[in-house]
């Protein structure tokens, strides 16, 4: 299954970043060769020596290549929970501010970001609220400014929108056609999309809540201890830090000024 | 990061299986004593609920610690870890877990392709794969996986599987070095014990 070796996987971290300027260089080793291993065999290429030139010299190649070896996988109200915390919880703690600025950090094709809007929506927030919208790869950051997603995905995502304290239904949100789900412009308006890299860009504003799911696990201790300072610089005081479902400050160095809120669910509070 | 008194695992055993493994897990668990040298890791298909069910179930049948595996915990003996649902378990080259929440394998998140795939690399020769009952054809890639790194092959005999597609699928890709009944299975556990 590992075509790719260990020694092939350093090389290639070595040209990402002295050519292109991508830091992989604190990343699982052991997802990445999985995922390089995966790209090298679905795209057919006779030898690792081609391979790695076709990374170094060609740049369309090269956003394949990043988007290929990172994780895109995401949905909608993915743990129901969560969002069911984010709504009566957090949301609410929200409501009094003039403007609620919300950072979404790897979001992928953005279908979180999507369903962050109907929560603030519903919460009739949505008119004051700016949700910035990140990710590393350009490619994924332009599926989610159409507000687009596949039609096959929508039982799965309304069945997540209930369990998380929907009321509605979740195709008020959305206009079907052929196979896809074109969600409401109005949902989008307040979406600010661009890229940026967990790794190597800085903060760029200040933040009432940051939501980073699923995307410290791909990081070692160390580069995960420089994006929760990075956070920490963006969260204003009494704002909210949400990690996905398998992450935790717990053992980082800002663990000391947060504080979980009082369920299981992810979510910690600036004190 | 606190110390721990356990030591880094040399041996690992992986247990895959999908519908029809749990039966078999709750039969052979009771067989483990304290202490195992090796450390024990349990991939089962599952609905993606986010609870702890499972952990606590299989807890009730051995004295051997059984937890959730998580990121960056070093794989230690003696240990019983299970795979949280909807992510896929990795192994890096210093015996540390990886989660993942990369695109299904086979229909499976967790998949057991990619845990025995992973682990084939990291312990090679010290590795054994024990794939049981179920009705897809998850873990015959990554057994091959094993057996070309040098690991044991280990597979439910089919007659006394639940559901014997799983174990059928992997007979004949590979050459299994054991394929065990549920006594066979449950005196292989047994002799687990130091």
């Amino acid at each position: 299954m590992f075509i790719i070796k260990d020694e092939d996987v350093e090389l290639l971290i070595n040209d990402l970043l002295e050519i292109h300027g991508y830091d992989f260089t604190n990343y699982s080793k052991a997802s990445l060769k999985r995922r390089i291993s995966n790209l090298f065999i679905t795209d057919r290429f006779p030898s690792f020596a081609e391979f790695r030139y076709k990374v170094r010299t060609d740049n369309d190649y090269l956003l394949r290549f990043v988007e290929q070896v990172t994780v895109n996988v995401t949905e909608m109200f993915r743990d129901p929970l969560f969002y069911k915390t984010l709504r009566e919880e957090v949301i609410p703690n929200l409501a009094a501010r003039p403007i609620i600025r919300i950072w979404h950090a790897g979001c992928s094709t953005g279908e979180e970001v999507y369903s962050m809007a109907i929560l603030l929506k519903e919460a009739n927030l949505l008119h004051k609220s700016l949700l910035y919208a990140t990710d590393i790869n350009p490619s994924v950051l332009e599926k989610m400014r159409k507000g687009i997603f596949p039609l096959s995905q929508m039982k799965q995502y309304s069945e997540n929108y209930h369990t998380s304290g929907g009321t509605s239904s979740l195709s008020d949100y959305y206009t079907a056609q052929y196979e896809w789900a074109i969600f409401n412009k109005s949902l989008g308006e307040k979406i600010v999309i661009s890229t940026h890299n967990l790794v190597s860009d800085s903060s760029f504003n200040e933040f009432q809540l940051i939501v980073c799911r699923n995307v410290l696990i791909y990081f070692d201790k160390d580069l995960q201890n420089k994006v929760f300072r990075l956070f920490d610089q963006s969260l204003e005081t009494l704002g909210y830090l949400a990690l996905g479902s398998k992450e935790t400050i717990k053992f980082s160095s800002i663990t000391a000024h947060y504080r979980q809120l009082g369920n299981k669910e992810k979510i910690w509070r600036k004190v | 990061m606190e110390k721990s008194v356990v030591p880094f695992a040399d041996e690992l055993l992986i247990i895959g299986g999908s519908a029809g493994s749990l039966d078999v897990l709750l039969q052979v668990l009771p067989e483990l004593r304290v202490p195992v040298s090796k450390a024990i890791i349990i991939v089962v298909h599952r609905k993606n609920i986010n609870d702890l069910i499972l952990t606590e179930l299989l807890s009730a049948k051995t004295t051997v610690p059984v937890k959730e595996a998580e990121e960056k915990d070093p794989i230690q003996q003696n240990i019983i870890y299970i795979v949280p649902p909807d992510y896929h378990l990795l192994i890096e080259n210093d015996k540390t877990f990886s989660l993942d929440v990369s695109e299904k394998v086979n229909y499976s998140r967790p998949s057991i392709d990619v845990t025995f795939s992973s682990a084939a690399e990291v312990f090679g020769n010290k590795l054994t794969c024990i794939l049981l009952s179920g009705a897809n054809a998850d873990g015959v890639e990554g057994l091959k996986a094993a057996k070309r790194n040098g690991g044991t092959i280990i597979v439910q005999h089919p007659d006394s599987a639940e559901i014997p597609y799983m174990p059928l699928q992997a007979i004949k890709a590979i050459e299994a070095d054991y394929v065990l009944n549920d006594e066979e299975l449950k005196d292989y556990f047994a002799r687990l014990n130091v």
